[in-house]
């Protein structure tokens, strides 16, 4: 209970101050420690495969490509911070944020949730996991697959240059 | 309070972050990063009630968070191009301004 506590608020000082800061490097370099403090909450839960795979896609690749992002679209100075966004609207966010999170703690808090407290954690070895995959989910897979290819290629083809020289 | 429900706290207030961030920041990089957020927070979920349901063997929870991780990897790349491709267009990346698909 002590470390879900730790992570959860590492996860959340991480989280906040991403989206508080006005330099987008350090933001995004924060919700790289967001995403790796959800990576160890799947390790408490016993979900090692799945911490891997967040690892792997989030906190190595997504990341990347959203650093690569924020290079790319640097306008002109090198440090200018992102410019002070409307009052208005902040306020309006932060009042619809707290109205859902308010409403989402209250139904948690309100309704009794029958636990099934197993004593040791529920042990999905990775060859079970495999074989999960392979067998029942196997066309949820390929399916999957054929959708990353997909949109790789159509996010080349949006984010690639459209020069007139460039093309035929 | 059960740990069920201290988990279901912690999805349920990371996404609130999530959603205080998509909604009151104008970078579109920083929207989408609050999208991610929230798509993460919705990941912890099926991660607690896999937990500690009354089937964890069968471990139908872990292979939705796969799939969900899959997808949101390839959202991630779709919507950082349509980002890059807005910025060549108008020189800028805050929402107010790329509103010329607006009816």
């Amino acid at each position: 209970m002590i470390a879900l506590a730790i992570i959860a608020l590492l996860t959340f000082a991480a989280a906040i101050s991403a989206f508080v800061l006005r330099n987008l490097i350090h933001s995004v370099l924060l919700l790289v420690g967001a995403w790796a403090g959800i990576a160890a909450f799947y390790l408490w839960a016993g979900a090692e495969f799945v911490a891997f795979a967040q690892v792997l896609v989030y906190v190595g690749a997504v990341s990347m490509v959203v650093l690569f992002a924020v290079l790319l679209t640097r306008q002109g100075a090198t440090t200018a911070p992102v410019e002070f966004d409307s009052l208005k609207r902040g306020v309006f966010g932060f009042v619809v944020a707290g109205g859902v999170g308010g409403l989402l703690v209250g139904a948690i808090l309100g309704s009794p949730l029958d636990v099934h407290t197993a004593a040791t954690n529920p042990a999905v070895s990775v060859k079970e996991l495999g074989h999960l995959l392979m067998g029942p989910h196997a066309a949820a897979l390929l399916i999957v697959g054929v959708l990353l290819t997909v949109a790789l290629l159509g996010a080349m083809v949006i984010a690639a240059s459209d020069k007139p020289e460039d093309t035929p | 309070m059960s740990p069920l429900q201290l988990c279901l706290l912690f999805s349920s207030l990371l996404f609130c972050v999530g959603l205080a961030g998509a909604l009151s920041r104008s970078n579109t990089i920083l929207v989408l990063l609050g999208i991610e957020l929230m798509l993460n927070a919705a990941n912890l979920n099926f991660i607690a009630f896999w937990r500690y349901g009354p089937h964890p063997e069968a471990g139908t929870g872990l292979i939705f968070v796969l799939f969900a991780i899959a997808v949101a990897a390839a959202e991630a790349a779709v919507g950082l191009a349509l980002v890059i491709a807005i910025h060549r267009h108008r020189k800028s990346i805050r929402l107010q301004e790329a509103n010329s698909l607006k009816g």
